[in-house]
């Protein structure tokens, strides 16, 4: 009986069926005091429903939950804060018309009374100061007005304030997804610290270094079911991407060499507080990455030569259709009203008409093509685009972009998020894509994705610090240009 | 505008252009209650005294209030169709019951109040569009309006007449009410620690329902406060006219809402302004006829000119927020 009492959480047999879809289907899952457990798999493999049981927002169908050892009959939300456990969930659950201290207050309810913007603003600063030092956020912010990435240090540095209730285990959905490796870092180290105080820990990621790096002991799920569970240190990324399925038979891209014969000028752009020469230079069937710290500049680039295809502007030349694959897909990205068919035909209005009225059966045959062509995984193609997991849902604004007369596609992050077999999925679309023409413009915040492409522009400050070819491109080269002092 | 007031925006942060378009949106119900200020007392410098604000303001107080109320369903992204009638409803009843049988006047307001907590949960519960519900309501107030006074009559308690008459000394009783009513809601929406969640509600629900918050309990408390409003208006209202008529607040939907517009409101995501919201009231107050009495616009014509007044003022809204992105 000891081990029961010291497991902070355990669920036996968790059961969760949203219709006829069984999510989870009978997994034993336990966190220890001082463990941090590293939880990974396909999205849909039932990661999330798993961590909404055990932050009880989701009640199970079937099985038993027990917290320290205590059966948990009407287990909620307020009785796992009330036990000290936390959530911070994948999609972004700041309230945005709100200042940073008032989202705060808004998790303690112990906040109130004369005074209470004060300590908010006190305890979210103190805790901010802890795990991101130099994060230039003040309190009094608006959480709208902030990057994503800045959001999510917010939220992540919010489920480890501290009042009336205690704080045992924290559950940290994709913490790092938005953040760049510089203050994902911090993160994780400050997360280690966490777990060695004696904290207990749940991370979910796709990027399977950091689980490798940082979990005591690794979970993996599929399908529902829990298939492998395991000492980090038995685990390395081989057995991981086997273990998940699904992901074999690829490799590494940097592997193949590909041709390198230079097509014609797609892109020339200079960004604007460039003071040099450099320029960013794609030319057609080359995969260009932009790299360097979150919110250099790379974003703005690409929308400012997003905009300069259909109005010019100075410094910037673009010589064919340009398509933007979105980075934030909630508030950029998805039409939330609309069919996953509609989401994907969007960008092909022109082609889809008959007459003065989009054809439905011309729109239906460009999404059933993109399905079989990308695999979106759905039963139906004019289902709401939200009745897809977020991998899938990135997957049909690929295929809008690529379903699209675009010759050029810019890339804004897109892969936030996406679990590893979509990522590989999508990398050979896009490999494949370049080698018919088109070009890639592509912003990435994970280093890996940068092995898929020919030339990588580091950028810093909102300029162009450095033009890497892909054979001297290294982690240490785009490391050192981000931060060094030659700007 | 939303939690932060003019002058206490961050200066040099990052974030400092989008916190300064913000201060310009906020600063707009201020500037278009100015400019209007401005050309009155250009076209008639007399009117600028303490009888002229007296008479001019005359009705701001009800619309002011009635803005209020419209604003607390607006801040948990609802809409009231029915504060209109709602207002016409209390007039009547403050008219008759109030004061022949102030019992039963009271019994029934503070029933009225209750009345529009149970639509907030019914909306909740239901998952009903509050357009709908409220639409449907506004027909049930105005019926029952009709049931307690048939034909125009009636006359206020004497004690709401004395309170609508105060005259203190120096500022016109208006601007006094107007600055109590933007401080007690500003303190109790923007300041205390319920009125953050009150309002995040409105900006992110399935973010407070995480942190373990009743959206059930927000959505009532807010529709109660609407009701409260509501009832307030109806009251100064009736203390302003003496008497009362059936249809007498049928005006206040659409006023109330574009008050709340003006003042730098939005329709979604809980970004609403108590202090705004008072200055547009004020604003459509003073727009609506004292403004155009002085152009010579002959009455046929007002209510179009009051029209485009508005459409004027919130264009140059949507031109600012455009700037904050």
């Amino acid at each position: 009986m000891l081990q029961a009492i010291a497991d902070i959480v355990k669920l036996d047999g968790a059961e969760k069926h949203f219709g006829a879809v069984r999510a989870l289907n009978g997994v034993d899952f336990h966190v220890g005091a001082g463990e941090c457990v590293g939880l990974v798999g396909h999205n849909g493999a039932g990661k999330s429903t798993l961590m909404h049981m055990v932050a009880g927002t989701l009640r199970p169908d079937g099985g038993q939950i027990a917290v320290r050892g205590n059966q948990e009959a009407s287990y909620s939300v307020a009785r796992a804060l009330e036990l000290g456990i936390r959530c911070v969930f994948q999609e972004l659950s700041l309230c945005p018309n709100l200042s940073v201290a008032e989202n705060t207050r808004i998790n303690h309810p112990a906040l109130t009374g004369f005074g209470w913007r004060r300590r908010a603003a006190d305890l979210i600063r103190a805790k901010l100061n802890e795990i991101f030092p130099d994060h230039g956020i003040s309190a009094d912010d608006i959480a709208g007005d902030l990057s994503i990435g800045r959001r999510q240090m917010v939220e992540v540095a919010r489920a480890f304030t501290l009042t009336r209730e205690p704080l045992h285990l924290v559950i940290l959905d994709e913490p790092t997804s938005s953040l760049d490796a510089h203050t994902a870092g911090q993160l994780l180290s400050f997360v280690r610290r966490f777990v060695a105080a004696g904290g207990s820990c749940i991370l979910i990621s796709h990027v399977l270094g950091e689980v490798l790096q940082n979990a005591d002991r690794i979970v993996v799920m599929r399908d529902g079911k829990v298939v492998a569970a395991d000492a980090a240190s038995a685990f390395d990324r081989d057995r991981l991407v086997a273990a998940m399925g699904g992901a074999e038979g690829h490799h590494k891209a940097a592997a193949e060499a590909r041709k390198t014969e230079p097509g014609a000028l797609r892109v020339r752009a200079r960004p604007a507080r460039q003071q040099d020469g450099k320029e960013l230079v794609a030319r057609a069937g080359e995969i260009i990455g932009l790299a360097g710290l979150a919110g250099h500049g790379q974003t703005d680039l690409l929308l400012a030569i997003f905009s300069a295809a259909s109005r010019a502007r100075a410094g910037i030349e673009v010589t064919a259709p340009v398509a933007l694959v979105a980075g934030d897909r909630q508030s950029d990205g998805i039409f939330s009203q609309w069919s996953i068919a509609q989401n994907i035909g969007i960008r092909s209005l022109a082609r889809l008409r008959s007459g003065v009225l989009i054809s439905p059966q011309r729109e239906a045959e460009l999404a059933e093509a993109w399905k079989k062509k990308i695999g979106i995984r759905t039963p139906d193609m004019n289902n709401n685009i939200y009745s897809l997991s977020g991998g899938n849902q990135q997957k049909a604004l690929f295929a809008r972009a690529l379903g699209s007369d675009a010759e050029i596609v810019l890339m804004d992050d897109p892969m936030r998020g996406v679990d590893i077999g979509t990522k590989l999925e999508v990398y050979d679309l896009v490999r494949e894509e370049a080698a018919k023409g088109r070009t890639f413009l592509w912003y990435t915040t994970e280093t890996e994705e940068l092995d898929n492409c020919d030339h990588v522009y580091v950028f810093k400050n909102g300029r162009i610090v450095a033009n890497l070819r892909r054979d001297e491109l290294t982690e240490e080269k785009i490391i050192q240009s981000s931060f060094g002092d030659a700007a | 505008m939303t939690a932060i007031a003019p002058g206490t925006v961050p200066k040099a942060s990052p974030r400092g252009s989008a916190a300064r378009a913000r201060m310009l949106r906020g600063l707009l119900p201020a500037l278009s209650l100015a400019l209007v200020l401005i050309a009155i007392a250009w076209l008639n410098p007399r009117a600028i005294s303490y009888f002229g604000f007296n008479l001019m303001l005359n009705l701001a107080i009800p619309i002011a209030l009635a803005t209020i109320a419209q604003m607390f369903v607006i801040a948990g992204n609802e809409l009231d169709l029915s504060i209109g009638t709602f207002v016409g409803f209390v007039g009547c009843v403050t008219a008759t019951w109030l004061r022949d049988a102030p019992l039963i006047g009271i019994l029934v307001l503070i029933g009225s109040i209750g009345v529009y907590a149970l639509l907030g949960a019914l909306i909740h519960l239901r998952n009903l569009p509050s357009i709908v519900v409220t639409l449907g309501m506004s027909f049930v107030w105005q019926g029952l309006a009709i049931l307690v006074l048939p034909k125009p009559g009636g006359k206020a308690p004497d004690w709401l007449l004395s309170i609508m008459s105060f005259k203190p000394p120096y500022v016109p009783f208006p601007i006094l009410a107007a600055l109590l009513i933007a401080a007690v809601v500003h303190f109790g929406l923007m300041r205390t620690s319920y009125g953050v969640i009150l309002r995040g509600s409105g900006g992110n629900a399935a973010a407070l329902r995480r942190a373990g918050w009743s959206l059930l309990k927000t959505k009532i408390v807010l529709f109660a406060l609407t009701g409260l409003f509501g009832v307030l208006s109806g009251m100064a209202l009736i203390g302003i006219t003496t008497s009362a008529d059936a249809n007498i607040g049928n005006g206040y939907t659409l006023l109330s809402i574009a008050g709340v517009i003006l003042g730098g409101g939005e329709f979604v995501g809980g970004r609403v302004s108590p202090i705004g919201a008072v200055l547009g009231a004020l604003t459509l107050a003073l727009a609506a006829s004292p403004l155009l009495t002085f152009m010579h616009i002959p009455p046929d014509w007002q209510v179009a000119a009051n029209g485009a007044i508005l459409i004027i003022v919130l264009a140059a809204r949507v031109l600012i927020s455009r700037r904050e992105r």
